[in-house]
């Protein structure tokens, strides 16, 4: 049943302690690995390729400029200068000490961050969108309800060893920039006859099996979402498969017993769950709706901006592609990619982050987000302040302009990192977008999300990417698999793998060759490539990676 | 642990883990376990490098996944023959970090005897 923690600071405080003496425990022996290894992970800490890493929870992406601060502060302290924005709006850390991270998670709950259930069979972090509560096409700021999930299943007794892990995102806009069909559970905030509620999706996901999720509800009445939620992932709970961890996912449950079979189960749950909601989740949803209230927009004029825009082309164009349309005349939000050409994707120095934080105390309403697609976003500045913004951002080498084009690929840490890796990733996503620039086509190339994962896990996310790239080991040598056609966003999609895969060093030839023939196949240049691909089928492209060998 | 590699004198190998208390890669050696891979002891029996891996998995005050893999005999030392092991022993190709990082090659770790 749930209720609100009073001072959950204390709790989290709590939670580092105890780990503390885990470590502890281990360090003098009284505690095997494989005693330790699930209390670690319940505190977010893995084994890497080359070192412990520490993932911490961004509840939703949404972090203030103090808790910011303190990312760098154990970026400097404690790795190696930098932090890395995952896919799932957390940080992660690549080279912390086993046992430095007691220290580190005093220091996050000093600042009311933790990094529980970032790992294990739990409910992971929840995930929105990065505009949430600014973006000019949402109808209601998701967060308050992301809030009321966070807390509802932080600790939930009856969900800490689920057959596998669980993720759920919530969107509250016309546009779906959360990811909701690919989750296990996906929530779309809708009104019907005049009252709030929820699409509910279920059975999404990627990974070596990716499935669209299927609508289980198409109107959830908002009052319910937490029985609701319940009944569903109580249900997975016992029906969920757990002889064969890759058919643990929710996914595999709806899909081999059926949607039908599944939603009259968790019909019947909730009708019984129902009864133990007693208005503890109405009363926290209050206080978390003022929580989440939005800040004193200003009311002045923009004509700096335009004047600035008109002088300075670097300026316009950063401002053409990297901003977000908002709700409020004179404000957009600012998208900070972290895709420099040649940098790695999503990695942040302890300066960039201090400088994001600052930016957002001084211009942002002290609001910052982190996006799915591993870049940040200021949701709240008036237009008059994005010259000194972008001067600001420029200096420290932010200004990239480059939201949505090529070169802003989401790419998991692959083998460089990661110790289920099968490929790198990395390089892979640094090549193409050297490539791409050095080529001088990313402007032409214009909209293209192209996605890079390093195993079938998928946390790349390449399954949506317009063009997904896959590393896989065949035979001992990294081997790149090309998929076309996926889409996170308007149509979801699962792309479709478009041939045999190819070597490291044939990556950026074969992309080459496949965005030219779109330059050319194209009807305009306000066709996208994902537009072009669905108008004319994938024949001509799948030609482009794969042309006929030429014959004597 | 794990044992999914069997060495033999045509396909030797060596015994890899992790630092317990501070993560990084660490190979057996002659003395106890050590930060270079170039000093690891080269396995050519199954049988002793089951029982080097038993010693092993009991250092576990010491070591994190103890796991035996091939390796084959280099001018230097023990070679790794898959990319996954030698990105292990020199480190992530964006950045200047890990093993390659290590200015004494022969660097060990304290006295942690098999």
């Amino acid at each position: 049943m749930f209720d609100v923690r009073p001072v959950e600071t204390d709790y989290v405080r709590h939670r580092a302690a105890q780990f503390r003496a885990q470590v502890d425990r281990r360090l003098d022996g009284s505690l095997t690995e494989d005693e330790f290894r699930p209390l670690r992970l319940m505190n977010g800490v893995y084994l890497q390729l080359h070192a412990y890493m520490l993932r911490v929870a961004i509840p939703y992406g949404t972090i203030s400029p103090d808790q910011m601060r303190m990312l760098a502060h154990l970026a400097e302290t404690y790795d190696k200068g930098y932090g890395h924005w995952t896919t799932r709006q957390n940080i992660q850390f690549n080279w912390p000490r086993l046992v430095d991270i007691p220290d580190m998670l005093d220091k996050l709950a000093s600042v009311g961050m933790h990094a529980i259930q970032t790992s294990g069979n739990t409910i992971r972090n929840v995930t929105t969108d990065a505009f949430a509560g600014a973006a000019a096409d949402e109808w209601m700021d998701p967060r308050p309800y992301a809030e009321l999930l966070r807390s509802w299943s932080t600790d939930h007794a009856e969900f800490q060893f689920l057959p596998r892990k669980f993720k759920i995102a919530i969107s509250g806009a016309q546009r779906d920039r959360a990811l909701v069909a690919a989750h296990d559970i996906g929530l779309r905030l809708i009104q019907k006859d005049g009252r709030t509620g929820f699409e509910v999706w279920v059975g999404g996901g990627l990974g070596r099996t990716p499935m669209l999720g299927k609508v289980i509800r198409d109107f959830l009445p908002e009052a319910d979402l937490l029985a609701y939620i319940e009944a569903i992932i109580a249900t997975y709970n016992l029906s969920g498969r757990r002889d064969n961890k890759y058919k643990a996912r929710i996914k595999i449950t709806v899909h081999e017993r059926g949607l039908e079979v599944f939603k009259a189960e968790v019909e019947e749950e909730f009708a019984n769950r129902r009864r133990d909601f007693h208005g503890a989740d109405r009363e926290a949803l209050a206080i978390f709706r003022d929580r989440f209230a939005a800040p004193a927009f200003r009311n002045a004029a923009t004509d700096g901006f335009e004047a600035e825009r008109v002088k300075n082309g670097a300026f316009r164009s950063w401002t053409d592609t990297n901003l977000h349309p908002h709700k409020i005349e004179g404000y957009a939000s600012v998208i900070v990619t972290f895709k420099t050409h040649g940098e790695t994707p999503g990695d942040a120095s302890a300066d960039q982050m201090r400088l994001l934080a600052d930016l957002a105390d001084r211009y942002g309403h002290a609001d910052l987000r982190v996006s799915h697609d591993q870049n940040v976003v200021l949701p709240h500045v008036h237009k008059s302040d994005l010259p000194a913004v972008y001067a600001a951002l420029q200096k420290a080498g932010l200004a990239v302009a480059n939201a949505g084009l090529t070169s802003d690929i989401i790419a998991c840490p692959g083998m460089d990192y990661c110790t289920l890796a099968t490929a790198r990733s990395i390089p892979i996503a640094q090549d193409i977008a050297t490539h791409f620039k050095e080529a001088g086509l990313e402007d032409e190339i214009g909209k293209l999300n192209i996605r890079i994962s390093g195993c079938i896990n998928a946390c790349g996310h390449h399954h949506l990417g317009h063009i997904g790239i896959l590393g896989l080991d065949r035979a001992g040598v990294e081997n790149y698999q090309i998929t076309l056609g996926g889409d996170g966003y308007d149509i979801p999609a699962i792309g479709e793998r478009a041939g045999a895969g190819f070597p490291a060093e044939e990556v950026v030839p074969a992309i080459d060759r496949l965005l030219r023939a779109y330059l050319d196949l194209r009807a305009d240049a306000s066709e996208r490539f994902i537009d072009a691909y669905r108008r004319l089928g994938p024949a001509p492209f799948k030609a482009a990676l794969y042309p006929e060998p030429a014959h004597a | 642990m794990s044992k999914a590699f069997a060495p033999t004198a045509a396909k030797p190998g060596v015994i890899t883990a992790n630092d317990l208390r501070e993560g990084h890669n660490l190979w057996m050696c002659e003395d106890g376990w050590t930060a270079d891979p170039a000093q690891a002891t080269l396995f050519e029996d199954e049988a002793i490098a089951d029982l080097a891996l038993l010693k092993a998995v009991g250092q576990s005050h010491l070591v994190v996944g103890p796991y035996i893999v091939e390796a084959r005999r280099g001018p230097n030392g023990p070679e790794p023959t898959h990319f996954r092991e030698a990105f292990r022993q020199r480190g992530p190709s964006n950045y200047f970090h890990g093993i390659q990082t290590l200015k004494q090659p022969t660097q060990q770790t304290e006295a942690r005897n098999v």
